[in-house]
């Protein structure tokens, strides 16, 4: 085990994955000498050649487009989209090309799609948004979004070993300030699967990426006895686990950073009140940013982007009712 | 290392080789006949109510499509368009499965999953289109950025119509195979019209121009003309497997039917069509085939009865195959695992008189030698 922050994990998960698999390689917009827009690819050209740190043009429908024709043929191309806003401009081959191919044509696309996502530092309405949403309404997509970096690594491997396409999520206001302890070498935690970070028995918080460690502060602070359900991938979404986690507290409080509506929050909501009816004591209920896009001044974007005060808050309402 | 692109004039240079045998020959003229005949065959099952959706063809642009992809060894890798039924036939589909596709059957190439031409045979080495146009081009390119990494003499090829070339996908598509010199061939076809829109609305300058912009040769060649078609095809995969980088080749064609069944053509001028139609690649084949290469009438006659016969069969056998069973419609989303595409047919003699099955993997995976300079050591000379 080694003290990694998330960017240290992610990047030790590829670098891993690039040394022991020749056909994995990483594209991108100024990944190759610079090392990326946030360095996660520092030092990569240097140990693995402009070859498979592919600088590309501005052009992510490109960058898309040949990760699927690269994956087709027996690559493993991880790209990385410089924002996760960014992958608007690459959004058809994604989700018409790459996500469709296998239901389509049995052919398989293995490719990986990195996406710094998330607010909180005046990135603005074009730096800042939690995309996720788009990706699980676009069948043939998974989806996945760690909050520590011990999975920021493990889901990263599993994400370039899958043989589809996988939007991977890495929030981009826990890439420094989480640190965590994180296995050396090979190291993977497979898609699908939730992960309890903390245990209780009266409420659940069901998160993930940047709301785990929102709630987990939150739950320290208010000392209550809070389950906090860390979702790690959204598409497959771990059902299970969400259930037995809300059959056991009988409270649910949904989190995330993303916008409210059909979000991961009203995935989630119905899945529970769906299955797991009998088992509420509480109204479901949602902590998300409102729909509007993600303003730039400082108090603006925490006016709209959850906080510490907001979770503890909504946590005492479900706890009292 | 040297980015120059050749010029026209140079590609140009290098055709005129006669590549082709007798046999080469009647396979051109058979593989065209076959797409017309499964064509108007398609047609008449839309007619009787047997094709969901509409009926789109590719009547008048057989040459195009045939005569590019007959360049193709078996492990080269091609994205097919919905005007390029012939190319699906060269790879080795068989009508019956096309026509099943079309009619939504279990024995289509999609099993149902998908549409009229919205497939291709991964076991066949194609992979087939969307119908956002042209983000082909963009997979094809990517295709060719595994065969340039890894060092190995293949090429992939996939077509456009002109219309497509107004789209952004194109410029990017063109602009990333330009800077890394990749292996691919991009077959234009312009057919005219994009759906009911002229060229003078699509673009100012012909596209073709544009290639040396990318940095690469752009050729214009006569679309109806199978044997021109196939030269240009061919030098310019044969400069995609030395590592010489991409060509567009612009073949002007004209497409003869609607967009799809339901559209009556009211925009096309009645001569333009009368134009083309003296100029049917087909007939202006065997003409060529009789008067310059020495075929008899009998012999044409025997391969326009042998195609129609197989065509009847192959309509048979689409009509009894049976509709998918719907618990399939939830099936496949996700793939379990990796698979390989196969290899496609590749009936040019070139590939079953050699050894060389179109671009055997090197040993040594990983074998680039740096950017944009991929050396390939088994390439053939034109």
């Amino acid at each position: 085990m080694a003290e990694m922050t998330y960017l240290q994990a992610i990047s030790d998960g590829l670098r891993e994955e690039m040394r022991r698999d020749e056909a994995v390689f990483c594209l991108g917009e100024d990944i190759g000498a610079f090392g990326g827009a946030f360095k996660v690819t520092d030092g990569f050209m240097e140990e693995f050649g402009a070859d498979r740190v592919l600088d590309t043009p501005l052009a992510e429908n490109m960058i898309i487009g040949a990760c699927v024709g690269a994956a087709i043929e027996g690559m493993k191309p991880v790209a990385e989209m410089q924002f996760a806003d960014f992958i608007a401009c690459g959004f058809d081959q994604l989700v018409n090309v790459a996500g469709k191919l296998h239901y389509r044509q049995g052919v398989s696309v293995p490719m990986v799609v990195r996406l710094p996502s998330g607010g909180g530092f005046s990135g603005g309405p074009f730096h800042s948004q939690n995309p996720e949403a788009w990706f699980l309404q676009s069948p043939g997509l998974k989806v996945v979004a760690p909050a520590t970096a011990e999975d920021a690594k493990g889901l990263l491997v599993s994400a370039i070993r899958d043989p589809n396409p996988v939007c991977y999520l890495e929030h981009k206001g826990l890439y420094r300030h989480v640190k965590g302890e994180v296995p050396e070498g090979d190291h993977a935690v497979p898609l699908g699967e939730a992960r309890i970070a903390r245990e209780g028995g009266e409420l659940s918080v069901i998160a993930y990426g940047s709301s785990v460690p929102l709630a987990l502060q939150a739950a320290e602070e208010l000392d209550e006895d809070i389950e906090i359900l860390d979702l790690r991938t959204l598409n497959p979404l771990d059902a299970d686990a969400i259930l037995a986690s809300v059959e056991k507290t009988g409270k649910v409080l949904i989190a995330h950073e993303a916008t409210r509506s059909c979000g991961v929050g009203a995935e989630v909501a119905s899945l529970v009140s769906e299955r797991a009816f009998e088992s509420l004591d509480a109204p479901v209920r949602r902590l998300t940013a409102p729909d509007v896009p993600i303003p730039f001044s400082p108090p603006l974007e925490q006016s709209v982007l959850p906080q510490l005060d907001d979770m503890k808050e909504a946590c005492r309402e479900l706890l009292a009712y | 290392m040297k980015l120059e692109a050749a010029s026209a004039s140079r590609l140009l240079e290098r055709t005129g080789t006669d590549a082709l045998t007798r046999a080469d020959r009647a396979l051109l003229l058979r593989h065209m006949l076959l797409m017309r005949l499964a064509e108007e065959r398609g047609l008449t099952l839309y007619k009787q109510g047997k094709v969901p959706g509409s009926f789109y063809d590719g009547r008048g642009q057989e040459a195009t499509c045939v005569g590019a992809a007959f360049t193709l060894g078996p492990r080269d890798r091609m994205c097919i368009l919905h005007r390029d039924l012939g190319a699906h036939f060269v790879r080795g589909v068989t009508p019956d499965r096309y026509l099943a596709n079309y009619m939504g059957r279990e024995g289509g190439v999609t099993g149902g999953k998908d549409g009229n031409m919205h497939f291709g045979d991964r076991e066949l080495g194609c992979v087939g289109m969307v119908s956002m146009l042209p983000d082909m081009a963009q997979v094809a390119a990517g295709i060719a950025l595994s065969f340039k990494m890894r060092s190995e003499p293949r090429v992939a090829m996939t077509f456009f119509g002109e219309g497509s070339t107004a789209n952004g996908q194109w410029h990017e598509a063109m602009n990333f195979a330009g800077i890394h010199r990749l292996p691919v061939v991009f077959v234009l076809e312009n057919n005219q019209f994009a759906y009911s829109t002229p060229t003078e609305l699509e673009f100012a300058v012909d596209p073709v121009q544009r290639a040396k912009t990318y940095g690469f040769p752009g050729v214009s060649v006569d679309g109806n003309d199978v044997e021109a078609v196939f030269e240009v095809a061919r030098v310019a995969a044969d400069r995609a497997r030395e590592g010489e980088g991409p060509t567009l080749i612009e073949c002007h064609t004209m497409r003869m039917h609607g967009h799809g069944a339901h559209d009556d053509m009211s925009y096309v001028p009645e001569e333009l069509l009368e134009e083309w139609s003296r100029r049917d690649p087909i007939e202006l084949y065997v003409r060529r085939l009789t008067e310059e290469h020495g075929f008899e009438q009998p012999e044409i006659e025997e391969i326009r009865s042998s195609v129609a016969s197989y065509v009847d069969e192959c309509a048979e056998k689409a009509v009894a195959s049976p509709m998918p069973d719907p618990g399939i419609a939830r099936d496949g989303v996700f793939a379990e695992s990796w698979e390989p595409l196969g290899d496609g047919e590749a009936p040019w003699s070139r590939w079953s008189a050699t050894e060389d099955q179109g671009g055997t993997p090197h040993n040594g995976h990983h074998a680039s030698n740096g950017h944009g300079d991929a050396v390939v050591e088994h390439g053939r000379a034109a």
